[in-house]
């Protein structure tokens, strides 16, 4: 057991190390994740619901409120 | 009325911005994974060294556009919140419950067997890494399957049943959800035409490496198989298009007849083969709805069920609720008009359904419910003020379509072309026409991609789910501003990506084609 974990970590490390365009890559991902995480997510992509209103109850009436009031706009 | 025009339409440029971006990777991740293993078969089954080089050569292509493409969709879950929340919360658990099964098929199956397939060479057995690398091929196609199944159930709503006092819709069948006739066909579809594009690529870019002189046996073995999958992926996406398209027939007629801009129905219905429509047609005036056509006589009904004497109804027949019986006779089904006032009834029995439940009114709440029970399918109809604002966009639907024919058609054909060569006039791959072809036909494929997801999703329109929610109840009540911003920082974002993606594909081919595939380290 032991050694089989053994060897998946160095397939890991080993891996990782002799990386070429993987390099690049995983900065790519990095940086892309950085800002859908940390930026995106944080400081334009609120939750409406879980934002504004306690709990399911009162997202239930926010949510029935908008959906039973009249809506003046073509939706095509 | 104009924020609110703004808004939507802000919020879809939005979405629709952020799934084409992602659709340019996806295929590609479909298709390519599914090449990788065959060409690492052929390696394990002919021992071959070369065929294990060709392998990593095109695995790391697979893998730049992997890394490119993951998390792209992530983005898309994030506007279900912040943009569209009234439709996240009204579908409740249906769309989480695939979604959340995608994250763990995704993350489990594929991120565990992408890393045996990129680090396991020597590590493992070749028969463990040949499977490793299946199993993320099909762990990938499990990910599209679960994204398609939420997608149909929007297009195609079953399974559930709406709950007053919470506001939104309980899975109340899981199997009906998952095996949804719209979301089998339209999994086999998007899986076997991410075949055909990646298939088109393997052939561009071993065409682009035949024009160099480079790599040449590397490069004719990669086209070969990059043509047998491309082949068998669009004959199965004709065979599946023709699956979905009978299913489009029977739940969405009015996208059909947009896809086909037919406003008046017949029995014996012909399919347009190329056409311009005519952009002073109104609904209700006497145009012809088509400028020029050239017509496959029967070929719409014969495509709906095999017969040439079925009815196929036109924009105009829907909205009036008319359509032809078997025996010829016109018979009348629910008119728009009716479907509108249904919807209404539905929204006024939710709204006294809840004063009845503050008040503590039992049986004004049953007799809400009941009327709201009777009337739930028409719900959505409930926001229109005529039959007009339920048309889809035609223009837009019907041309998207004959793009999307018409470069699979042109698919089928180079496909054809390049096997024939391949085993008949080999000399014909020195060519550089035949390159040039190979390495154009690249975007096409990418257009007619997406061109066939511009059919099913504009084509829905109003719909965000069918019948139940148009766009315009379906999004927060935000500033447009914010999401006019945001579009343009997934603009620029997303363009980044793509021209890293590119640029770093490029730069690896290019390198690549300096040395030899065979030898080289990848």
């Amino acid at each position: 057991m032991k050694a089989a974990l053994t060897n998946i970590w160095r397939m890991y490390v080993d891996g990782f190390r002799n990386m070429t365009v993987g390099r690049s890559l995983w900065i790519m991902i990095l940086i892309k994740l950085f800002l859908i995480f940390a930026v995106m997510k944080l400081f334009f992509f609120p939750d409406i619901l879980s934002t504004n209103y306690p709990d399911d109850d009162s997202r239930a009436d926010a949510v029935r409120e908008a959906l039973c009031a009249p809506k003046d706009a073509s939706p095509r | 009325m104009n924020d609110l025009l703004g808004l939507v339409d802000w919020s879809r440029a939005q979405f629709a911005l952020t799934a084409m971006y992602h659709w340019l990777f996806v295929p590609l991740t479909i298709g390519l994974s599914v090449i990788v293993a065959v060409m690492e078969t052929l390696y394990v089954r002919t021992g071959q060294e070369r065929w294990k080089s060709i392998t990593k050569f095109w695995m790391t292509l697979f893998g730049i556009n992997f890394a490119c493409g993951v998390a792209t969709g992530i983005i898309l879950e994030f506007e279900f919140g912040t943009n569209w929340s009234n439709y996240s919360w009204f579908v409740g658990d249906i769309f989480g419950a695939p979604l959340a099964i995608e994250g763990l098929f995704a993350f489990f199956m594929e991120a565990t067997f992408v890393a045996v397939m990129f680090f396991g060479w020597n590590r493992v057995s070749k028969r463990f890494h040949l499977a490793a690398t299946w199993l993320t091929a099909l762990g990938v196609s499990l990910s599209a399957l679960w994204i398609l199944v939420a997608n149909a159930w929007m297009q195609n709503p079953v399974g559930m049943e709406f709950d007053a006092v919470q506001m939104r819709n309980v899975m109340d069948n899981f199997w009906e959800v998952a095996f949804n006739s719209v979301a089998m066909n339209k999994f086999f579809h998007a899986v076997f035409s991410g075949w055909c594009l990646a298939g088109v690529f393997v052939i561009g870019v071993s065409s682009w490496l035949l024009w160099r002189k480079s790599n040449v046996e590397a490069a004719k073995s990669s086209m070969l198989v990059g043509a047998w999958i491309g082949f068998a992926g669009i004959v199965l996406t004709l065979a599946t298009g023709h699956g979905s398209a009978q299913e489009v027939a029977r739940v969405q007629p009015m996208k059909l007849a947009a896809m086909e801009g037919l406003y008046n129905g017949s029995v014996g219905q012909d399919l347009v083969g190329v056409g311009v429509l005519n952009h002073s047609k109104e609904l209700g005036d006497k145009q012809d709805a088509l400028a020029f056509s050239i017509d496959i006589p029967y070929g719409l009904s014969i495509l709906i069920d095999g017969r040439t004497d079925t009815f196929v109804p036109g924009i105009e027949d829907l909205i009036n609720g008319v359509s032809i019986d078997a025996k010829g006779d016109t018979v009348r089904t629910m008119s728009y008009a009716e479907k509108i006032a249904s919807g209404k009834k539905a929204q006024e029995a939710l709204l006294a359904f809840d004063t009845a439940r503050k008040a503590g009114d039992e049986t004004a709440m049953n007799e809400a419910q009941t009327i709201l029970k009777e009337n739930f399918a028409n719900f959505g109809y409930g926001y229109f003020k005529d039959a007009s604002q339920a048309v889809p966009p035609v223009a837009l639907t019907f041309y998207s379509f004959r793009v999307m024919v018409m470069a699979g058609g042109y698919l089928l054909l180079l496909f054809v072309v390049i096997l024939f060569v391949s085993y008949r006039k080999i000399k014909f791959l020195e060519k550089s026409w035949l390159h040039w072809v190979g390495i154009i036909s690249i975007p096409v494929v990418w257009v007619c991609s997406q061109a066939g997801w511009i059919v099913a999703e504009v084509g829905r329109q109003p719909w965000v789910i069918q019948d139940l929610m148009p766009t315009t109840a379906a999004i927060s009540d935000i500033p447009a501003s914010s999401v006019q911003l945001t579009f343009w920082l997934f603009a620029t974002i997303f363009t980044l990506l793509l021209v890293a993606e590119i640029s770093i594909m490029l730069r690896y081919i290019g390198r690549t084609s300096k040395t030899d595939i065979e030898t080289s380290k990848h």
